[in-house]
C-alpha cells in the first residue's frame, strides 16, 4: 500500500523527461540549414546574369510586364521558345523600328495589343536584354511549402526560440497532471482515514447567521446603505453619459480593408486616399478608382502579409471583391463595365446639429489625422477612437495653440487678441473656438 | 447553493449592463430629434436615388465651377500631342513649387521616390514594380507628358484627376520637372516673383 505514495513522483520525472526531450526538437528545427536554390542557367542565354536581369526587369519592364502572368503587355516567361534572341533584343531596344521595318511578328503583336507601342529602351545593351531574358525564363517559384511549416518557422523566429504557445501548452499539461495527482492522493488518504475510522470534518455548532448580526448593527447598516447609494449614483451617471456616444464602434465592412497594412506597413499617406479631407467638409470615402491606382498591379498580397488571424487567401479574396465591385477583369486587364458599388459602413458620424469641417482642421489647422482618429495605422479593423462628444471638442480647442508663425493672415488678429488676453500664444478657444455659433447654427 | 444564487444574480446583472454596447452596432440614442438630419446627407441611403445611393457622379455634361476641359485624349496620339505641345500655364513661383512638393509627397513619392528616381517605399518593398526614374532617356518626359499622365494615367499608373485639381496637377508638374533637372545634375530654375495663377485646364 505504501508504494502508492511514490507513484506521483515517478509521473513527475516522466513529465520532466518528456518536456526535456521535446524541447530540443523545437530548437533543432532552427539549426537545419535551408537549401537555397540558386538561379538556373537558361539554355538560350547561357552567359547572362539573372540577378542583374531581375533588377533591370523590376525597374524598367515590370510596369507593364509580369513574368508569369499577362499584364498591360504579354507574360514574358517562355519568350525564348516563341521568338529568337536577336528579335527580342531588337524589339526591346527599339520596337518602333522593328514594326516599321515590316517584321511580321512585330506587326502582329502590335496589332494584337491595340497598336499600343512599347516604349524604346535605348539605354539597354544586348547583354542587358539577355540578362532580363535569363530572369524571366527562370522557372516559376513553387509556393513555399505546406502551411504548417510556415507557421512553425514564424513561431521560432519570434519569441526567442520556442513559441510561447508551446511553453504554455506544456505548462498547462503539467498543471493538469498535478491536479490529477492531487485528486488521486486525496482519494487514497480518504480511504485510509475511512479504514482507520478517523473523522474528517467536525460538525459546527449552530451560531447566529451572519446577516442577522449585520442587521442588528445599525451603524453598519447605515454606512453600507450610503456606500451602495453612492455606487448606484456613480454607475448610473456613467451609464447615462455614454448614451449616444459611439466610441469603440467597430462595424464589419463589406470589404475587409486593413488600415494597418496600407497606412501602417506600407506607409501610404492618409490623404492619398482621403483626398477630400484637404479641401472639403468631408474626409471622403475613397472612390474605387483610387484603390485601383495600386491594385491594378497588386492582385494578391505577399506571402508575409498573411498572418495567424487573417491568411493570405483571405486577403486575396478581399482583393477579388474589389475587382468584382469595379468590374475589373484581371485576365484581359480591362473593365467589363459591370460595377457593384460597395456599401461601406460609416463609422464617424456627428449629430446633425453639430458642424464639423475637415479642411478647416486638416489644411488650415495642420492637425494630424491621428489626433482625432487615433492610431489608425495600427488598426486592422477601423474603430471610432474618440468619443466625438462636445466636451471632447471643447477640451481640444482649449488646449490647442493656433499655429500662426509665418502666416500673415493671422498677423493683425494675433496682435489684437494677445493684447486682450495678455498672452503670447493663442489657443483655438481664444480665437473664438468656443463660440456656440461656430459649430451650432 | 442558495448562498451563491445571489452572487450569480449580481454577476448576470452586471454582465447585462456592461454588455449593452455591442461594438458592431452604433450605440442607442436618447430622443434623437436633432441627431438625424432632415436633408439628404453625404453618403446616405435614400429611396429617392437609384439603388438608394446618395453618392452619385455629377450630372452628365455638367462641370464644376472654375473647371476647364482638357482637350488631349486618353490614347497614344493624345499622349504624343500633349508631350510635344502642352506647357505649364502656371508661373514657376515659390508658392506653386511648395504646393507641388506637398502634393507630390502625398500622392507620388510613395512609388516614384522622394527625389523622383523611381525608388519609392512601395517599390523598395517590391509591392509596385517598374517605376521609371524621371531622367529615363527612353521616356524623356516633358511638362506636357507629365500632366497628361497624371490626368489620364498610363499603363498601370491610374489617373490622379479625381484626387487633385487641375491647378494642383500643374503645381506637381513644376515639382516633377525640378526633380528631373536635379537628377540630371542641372541647376534649378529661378523662381518667378509672385504672380497670380491663371485659371488652368
Amino acid at each position: 500500500m505504501k508504494k502508492v505514495l511514490f507513484r506521483p513522483s515517478k509521473l513527475k520525472i516522466f513529465l520532466l523527461l518528456f518536456s526535456l526531450l521535446t524541447l530540443p526538437q523545437f530548437y533543432a528545427q532552427d539549426n537545419e540549414p535551408e537549401v537555397e536554390d540558386g538561379p538556373k542557367t537558361i539554355e538560350a542565354v547561357p552567359d547572362a546574369d539573372p540577378v542583374k536581369g531581375k533588377e533591370l526587369f523590376n525597374s524598367l519592364c515590370a510596369a507593364c510586364h509580369k513574368p508569369y502572368r499577362k499584364a498591360v503587355g504579354p507574360a514574358l516567361h517562355g519568350i525564348t521558345e516563341r521568338r529568337d534572341l536577336d528579335w527580342i533584343q531588337k524589339w526591346t531596344i527599339n520596337s518602333r523600328e522593328l514594326i516599321d521595318s515590316g517584321d511580321s511578328q512585330a506587326v502582329a503583336i502590335y496589332e494584337e495589343y491595340n497598336r499600343q507601342a512599347m516604349p524604346a529602351f535605348p539605354q539597354l545593351s544586348n547583354e542587358d536584354v539577355n540578362d532580363i531574358v535569363a530572369y524571366v525564363e527562370q522557372p516559376k517559384p513553387e509556393p513555399s511549402g505546406g502551411k504548417k511549416d510556415d507557421s512553425e518557422d514564424r513561431e521560432i523566429a519570434g519569441g526567442g526560440g520556442v513559441s510561447t504557445d508551446v511553453i504554455l501548452g506544456i505548462l498547462a499539461f503539467v498543471f493538469l497532471m498535478l491536479l490529477v495527482i492531487l485528486f488521486l492522493v486525496n482519494k487514497t488518504l480518504r480511504r485510509f482515514a475511512e479504514a482507520n475510522n478517523v473523522e474528517l470534518y467536525k460538525k459546527k455548532e449552530k451560531s447566529k447567521p451572519i446577516w442577522v448580526a449585520f442587521a442588528e448593527n445599525q451603524f453598519l447598516v447605515l454606512v453600507s446603505v450610503v456606500v451602495v447609494l453612492l455606487m448606484v449614483a456613480y454607475g448610473g451617471y456613467g451609464y447615462l453619459m455614454q448614451v449616444g456616444v459611439d466610441q469603440g464602434y467597430e462595424p464589419i465592412q463589406p470589404i475587409h480593408y486593413s488600415h494597418k497594412i496600407h497606412a501602417g506597413e506600407n506607409e501610404i499617406e492618409c490623404k492619398y486616399c482621403h483626398s477630400s479631407a484637404r479641401k472639403s467638409k468631408h474626409s471622403g470615402i475613397p472612390s474605387l478608382n483610387v484603390c485601383m491606382n495600386c491594385h491594378k498591379q497588386i492582385n494578391e498580397v505577399a506571402e508575409e502579409t498573411g498572418n495567424d488571424e487573417y491568411s493570405k487567401e483571405f486577403y486575396d479574396n478581399e482583393i477579388q471583391k474589389l475587382y468584382e465591385a469595379t468590374g475589373w477583369d484581371p485576365d484581359t486587364q480591362s473593365y467589363t463595365g459591370e460595377t457593384k458599388p460597395v456599401k461601406w459602413v460609416r463609422i464617424h458620424n456627428l449629430p446633425d446639429y453639430a458642424y464639423f469641417n475637415h479642411a478647416q482642421h486638416v489644411t488650415v489647422g495642420q492637425i494630424e489625422c491621428q489626433t482625432c482618429h487615433g492610431p489608425v495605422e495600427e488598426m486592422e479593423i477601423l474603430y471610432q477612437y474618440s468619443p466625438l462628444t462636445m466636451g471632447w471638442c471643447i477640451n481640444c480647442h482649449r488646449e490647442t495653440e493656433v499655429k500662426m508663425a509665418d502666416n500673415p493672415y493671422y498677423e493683425k488678429i494675433h496682435e489684437e487678441l494677445s493684447k486682450k488676453y495678455g498672452v503670447d500664444k493663442l489657443t483655438a478657444a481664444e480665437m473664438g473656438g468656443l463660440e456656440c455659433g461656430k459649430c451650432h447654427y | 447553493m442558495k448562498r451563491y444564487s445571489s452572487l450569480i444574480y449580481v454577476l448576470i446583472l452586471s454582465f447585462i449592463l456592461t454588455s449593452c454596447f455591442d461594438k458592431r452596432k452604433p450605440n442607442y440614442q436618447y430622443f434623437p430629434d436633432m441627431y438625424e438630419p432632415v436633408s439628404y446627407e453625404t453618403y446616405g441611403e435614400y429611396d429617392i436615388f437609384p439603388n438608394a445611393q446618395q453618392a452619385l457622379e455629377p450630372v452628365k455634361e455638367s462641370i464644376s465651377r472654375g473647371w476647364l476641359p482638357y482637350d488631349y485624349e486618353d490614347n497614344a496620339e493624345g499622349y504624343d500631342l500633349a508631350k510635344a505641345d502642352l506647357t505649364n500655364p502656371l508661373p514657376y513661383t515659390e508658392e506653386n513649387y511648395n504646393k507641388g512638393r506637398e502634393m507630390y509627397d502625398i500622392y507620388c513619392a510613395t512609388c516614384h521616390g522622394g527625389n523622383g528616381n523611381g525608388k519609392g517605399y512601395l517599390v523598395e518593398r517590391e509591392k509596385i514594380l517598374g517605376v521609371p526614374s524621371y531622367d529615363d532617356i527612353g521616356r524623356a518626359i516633358t511638362e506636357g507628358s507629365v500632366y497628361h499622365v497624371m490626368y489620364h494615367g498610363i499603363n498601370t499608373m491610374g489617373s490622379y484627376a479625381s484626387q487633385m485639381s487641375n491647378e494642383e496637377l500643374w503645381q506637381v508638374t513644376h515639382y516633377v520637372m525640378t526633380l528631373k533637372d536635379l537628377l540630371e545634375d542641372k541647376e534649378q530654375k529661378e523662381f518667378v516673383e509672385d504672380v497670380e495663377n491663371p485659371v488652368v485646364r
